[in-house]
């Protein structure tokens, strides 16, 4: 994992001694509200229906097992015990007091943490393939490449005021587990002809009020330049992006206006003209953070077949449990979907069991993911027994991955000022119907069914096998259907299926759904996705609008 | 249709609702606004920048409680609904 | 000091014989290389501190050689400051007056910066190349 040096650290403390200095303004009403918002939303503050909400930053997804105690810590001192994994693979809180704020950011510091730029209209915090440095199938690590993004987007001068917010993510696979095509940049890591190492570069995906798929616009940059290709890119949003609209502000709009051609052909220009001010980082630097991702130190004598006679313990292993690229070792996925839990909450103490093992089993690495679970990445096959034995005891062996009840949801209107219906009942209430039935879940086989509060669509509904999206209709909550979407290497955009339903009728057209699903796949191998793009929309239509 | 202001205190960020003098954490403690006070009202309040997000939430009243007529502003009011243990004892939280 | 006569982006490409001009967020900064060497100041105007397209302005202007002074005017708070040094800004000229106290804690908060910007700070990949 990468650690701060002296640099890294005066920069976070600097950062939260300013943020101090404004909260501090802002409580003696030497700034407004209005002047204080933008600047708390830098600091990952934002004020939600019922107290601040608080999105601390996981650089990448990953983080060490001290890092998930202050985690727990946090939880326990300034919120009410618990906390939120995001699709952002970052941690809400959702009970945080401003007065509280300064000693909660000194208290992240301690451990090379901080909340910045996890909001507001700057470069979020990059994300990447939970899998990295593990996965059999990169070309290398993605995670040096995060790094270096990540430090060259913190308190960039030019683009911390864009038209809208920005997100990054960097995979160095074909399969894609952290969906790429759904980001402003992608960044694919792959090797050219040479040998050599570069990104194929994605831009202008996203999903919200108009989701759109990302176009390739260079099929290989070197990774030594790809930071000053992405300041090109940076800068033609940043001053063409349109200001006049909050919903048509993203880089997508702006390359859907253009064209791709044109828009490419802006980014290319400007790249050249940013050529002779070598604004990319040496060689050394490169060298420097790749170094702090060195493969953990395997046991070259771990077994690689282990007892799984145990059915329970076997189904878990068999589900989430993923092949690693070191003979006798596994990736583990530890849900965070149990039965009538909140899709991505953790407790402090299940926290502060997972700091645990991760130091006792996984070589002291986490990863979050994308659809709200936590990983271990590197952890002997021989020790999973062990592993699953103490999960299991503090709820945390759901063998549910991919499956239908895990199910990825939104805060939605339980929390958020922005959504229009509650997401995390109908989760429950969808999980409800499978979640004491291991078998059945697996018979069904993958199902990614994902849960929008709003249209903003932090729940990816427009990339679920399933999506929902909650909607306002006349003050009620209302659900609106959507079948055949996928964030992976397969991406598509989900699509309408017919009118909306209330709250029962939701769970019961997904019901439907499944049960039509079931009766019309070729075989266990075809998952729903593949039915659905097989047999069109018009059969499940009929199942569900009977 | 009835209405009662409400707004977020600057420093905690809790859910706050006017009872004609003063702030209260309690939806059933708030007082009745006639609509066309409600602008004049916040507008008198907004220039001391204490409470976030005023406004104004419409309600009926039932049994002597207020209930708001949006899901929304019920959940303010109360707490998620899918953490009962959270809830404040404004109204009882199966009413969301 | 008295500015010299500023003027719009639309006066001096129509041939204004001005030294000054002023560029709105909107005007491409680049329109106005072919007249740096006339040029002595260049204000770039901030209707509303969220628009950063000034930001880029700026940036563009010092990359191209742009010597004079840079000026930042309209919605200018001291929290942006930081930032609009680093884009190459050296004169502001804010709708409401900075406190100087906290403009001076502002600008020597970071002892260290990541990225090569305008100004003549070394980033950090460079600090750690000499280490």
């Amino acid at each position: 994992m990468y650690r701060y040096d002296k640099i890294d650290q005066a920069i976070v403390d600097a950062r939260v001694a300013e943020f101090k200095d404004q909260v501090a303004r802002r409580l003696n009403n030497e700034i407004t509200e209005d002047q204080f918002k933008p600047l708390r939303l830098m600091n990952g503050l934002y004020l939600q229906l019922h107290a601040y909400m608080l999105r601390v930053a996981i650089p990448y997804g990953t983080l060490s097992g001290t890092q998930m105690r202050m985690l727990a810590h946090i939880a326990r001192k300034y919120d009410r015990d618990y906390g939120h994994f995001t699709t952002r693979q970052n941690i809400q809180y959702n009970w945080i007091k401003l007065e509280q704020f300064s000693d909660l950011l000194d208290d992240l510091s301690k451990v090379e943490m901080h909340a910045f730029q996890t909001s507001g209209n700057c470069i979020r915090n990059i994300s990447s393939d939970q899998f990295a440095g593990a996965a059999a199938d990169e070309v290398a690590d993605p995670r040096p490449y995060a790094e270096l993004l990540r430090q060259w987007s913190t308190l960039h001068p030019e683009f911390s005021f864009l038209p809208r917010k920005f997100k990054i993510a960097v995979i160095a696979s074909e399969a894609d587990r952290a969906a790429i095509q759904l980001h402003d940049i992608g960044l694919q890591l792959r090797k050219n002809d040479a040998g050599d190492l570069g990104f194929r570069v994605w831009v202008g995906g996203g999903m919200g009020r108009t989701p759109v798929l990302a176009k390739v616009i260079r099929e290989f940059i070197p990774v030594s330049q790809f930071l000053s290709y992405s300041e090109a890119i940076l800068r033609v949003y940043n001053r063409y992006g349109r200001r006049d609209n909050i919903y048509k502000a993203r880089i997508k709009i702006l390359v859907n206006e253009l064209g791709i051609e044109e828009f490419t052909r802006q980014v290319e220009d400007e790249w050249a003209l940013l050529q002779p001010l070598a604004l990319d980082a040496p060689q050394s630097e490169y060298d420097r953070i790749i170094a702090q991702f060195p493969d953990p130190a395997f046991d070259p004598a771990a077994p690689d077949s282990i007892d799984v006679s145990n059915p329970e313990f076997g189904a878990w292993v068999d589900q989430n449990t993923h092949f690693h690229k070191q003979r006798g070792y596994a990736s583990v996925t530890i849900s965070l979907k149990p039965p009538g839990g909140i899709p991505g909450d953790a407790s402090s103490a299940q926290m502060d069991i997972i700091a645990d093992l991760a130091e006792r089993y996984a070589h002291d690495e986490i990863r979050v993911t994308h659809s709200q679970n936590l990983v271990l990445a590197h952890v002997r096959k021989v020790d999973l027994h062990a592993l699953w034995t103490v999960l299991r005891a503090a709820g945390l062996a759901t063998a549910n991955l991919d499956l239908v009840t895990d199910i990825i949801a939104c805060p939605g209107m339980d929390y958020c000022t922005l959504a229009n219906a509650r997401s995390i009942p109908i989760a429950q209430k969808i999980a409800a119907k499978f979640e004491n039935d291991g078998a059945a879940q697996r018979d069904i086989g993958e199902l990614k069914i994902k849960i929008s509060g709003c249209i903003n669509g932090c729940g990816h509904h427009h990339a679920g096998h399933i999506g929902i999206l909650g909607v306002d209709k006349k003050g009620e909550e209302a659900y609106q259907l959507l079948l055949g979407g996928s964030g992976a290497e397969d991406a598509s955009l989900a699509k309408i299926l017919g009118p909306g339903f209330d709250e029962n009728g939701i769970v019961d057209a997904v019901d439907r759904l499944i049960g039509f699903y079931k009766s019309a796949r070729t075989g266990p191998d075809e998952r729903f996705l593949d039915a659905y793009r097989r047999l069109g929309p018009a059969p499940f239509k009929d199942a569900v609008y009977v | 249709m009835p209405h009662i202001l409400t707004g977020n205190r600057l420093e905690t960020g809790d859910v706050l609702w006017w009872d004609g003098s003063d702030w209260t954490l309690h939806i059933r403690e708030a007082a009745l606004i006639e609509p066309a006070a409600i602008e004049a009202l916040i507008a008198e309040m907004k220039p001391a920048e204490r409470i976030n997000d005023l406004a104004a939430v419409e309600v009926t009243v039932e049994g002597g409680s207020y209930r708001p007529t949006t899901t929304r502003e019920r959940v303010r009011a109360i707490g998620p609904s899918v953490r009962p243990d959270f809830a404040l004892p404004s109204l009882p939280v199966d009413t969301i | 000091m008295s500015d010299p006569q500023i003027a719009t982006l639309a006066e001096l490409l129509a041939g204004a014989n001005s030294s000054a001009v002023r560029i709105e967020p909107g005007d491409d900064a680049r329109a106005l290389l072919p007249h740096l060497g006339q040029l002595t100041l260049v204000e770039v105007t901030f209707p509303k501190f969220r628009d950063g397209r000034g930001y880029s302005s700026a940036r563009i202007l010092r990359e191209a050689g742009f010597t004079g002074t840079l000026r930042a005017a309209g919605d200018v708070l001291v929290d942006q400051l930081g930032f609009m040094v680093r884009a190459g800004f050296d004169d502001f000229a804010p709708d409401v007056p900075l406190d100087p106290a906290v403009v001076e804690r502002t600008l020597a908060r970071y002892p260290f910066v990541y990225q090569k910007a305008a100004d003549a700070r070394a980033p950090a990949w460079a600090l750690r190349e000499g280490a």
